[in-house]
């Protein structure tokens, strides 16, 4: 993709990673009813479902994407999401 | 016989189960701090209640990566008596020693309040000498004490009997009205398959005398006295 991985340069560069950590679908979300309730109750109406969830902003320093993508997953399935109850995604900038 | 107690960065009843196992067992406990990378040779180990690093991230989620708990784990292998106790359970649960997850209380409400479980077998180094169906009055203190596990989790906990104790109502009946949380098919216990490890979210600790309103705790620590007794004769 980028020309520094082609070169194999060995700079490296920051990258900002957004993580979203959300609960399994079907796994319930106390929290997203209860918001859900309250929202009916302010008198919004047509709100279907709320589901809570989580976001980390992460400035890292790598040699490519890749490499990011890899790491940041390791990270999400170690610590930042819990996979028994949660699922998750990234953004990497 | 030596139990230890890891003490957490927010651990708080840490005390409680040192006193506990000191003044009501009558028998030899230690603290160990979670900076520690040994056991000191003790028979059971103990991971109290508590916020151990304020709960951040998910509950136990960052207490997992002590330094103490890669010498837990490698103690629960070889067979090592470990007990977690709320925050403990929770911990437990995130390092991958007890299957499932826990999630916030159904009630949203941190609930701190006596509450019924019932002995689901007595086959276990932690209830061998409660009764079968025994019912105990222990109390929670937890905000996340709604046991998840997917059902075919589920299924092998049945399978492999590694259901310990069961919220219910005092006669022993299950009763929505007696699920302080919301627990999954009200678990409030578990151990696992080779039954060494016992996670739970009533506090056996604050249930040990009878000046505390109950001392129905001390079935527990007198089951891993008699069992440690008995296998390794100590």
């Amino acid at each position: 993709m980028s020309s520094s991985q082609a070169t194999k340069s060995k700079k490296k560069r920051q990258f900002q990673v957004v993580v979203y950590v959300k609960l399994k679908d079907g796994v319930l979300d106390p929290q997203g009813s209860t918001i859900k309730r309250a929202l009916g109750n302010m008198g919004y109406k047509g709100i279907e479902d709320v589901r809570s969830g989580k976001v980390f902003e992460i400035s890292l320093n790598s040699n490519n994407k890749e490499g990011t993508e890899k790491l940041m997953d390791q990270i999400c399935k170690k610590l930042l999401a819990n996979p028994v109850i949660e699922k998750y995604n990234f953004e990497i900038k | 016989m030596k139990f230890a107690v890891i003490i957490f960065p927010g651990s708080n009843c840490d005390y409680d189960a040192y006193r506990a196992v000191k003044d009501v067992l009558k028998e030899e406990v230690e603290f160990l701090w979670y900076q520690n990378t040994s056991l000191n040779n003790c028979d059971c180990v103990i991971l109290p209640g508590g916020f151990s690093y304020g709960d951040y991230l998910r509950t136990g989620a960052i207490a997992r990566f002590s330094p103490i708990m890669k010498r837990v784990v490698k103690f629960a292998s070889e067979g090592g008596l470990v007990l977690g106790i709320c925050n403990g359970f929770q911990i437990l649960l995130e390092s991958g020693l007890l299957p499932g997850a826990m999630l916030r209380n159904q009630s949203l409400r941190f609930v701190c309040k006596y509450v019924y479980i019932r002995t689901e077998t007595t086959d276990t180094p932690f209830s061998n000498l409660c009764k079968e169906n025994q019912v105990l009055k222990i109390p929670v203190a937890h905000s996340d004490g709604n046991y998840f596990i997917s059902q075919e989790g589920l299924k092998k906990l049945k399978d492999n009997n590694q259901v310990i104790f069961r919220y219910c109502h005092p006669s022993g009946e299950f009763d929505p009205a007696y699920n302080p949380n919301g627990a999954s098919d009200y678990i409030a216990g578990i151990c696992n398959p080779d039954r060494n490890v016992l996670g739970m979210m009533p506090h056996p600790e604050r249930a040990s005398e009878e000046i505390l309103g109950s001392n129905d705790g001390k079935y527990i620590f007198r089951s891993i006295v008699n069992s440690l007794r008995e296998e390794k004769r100590i």
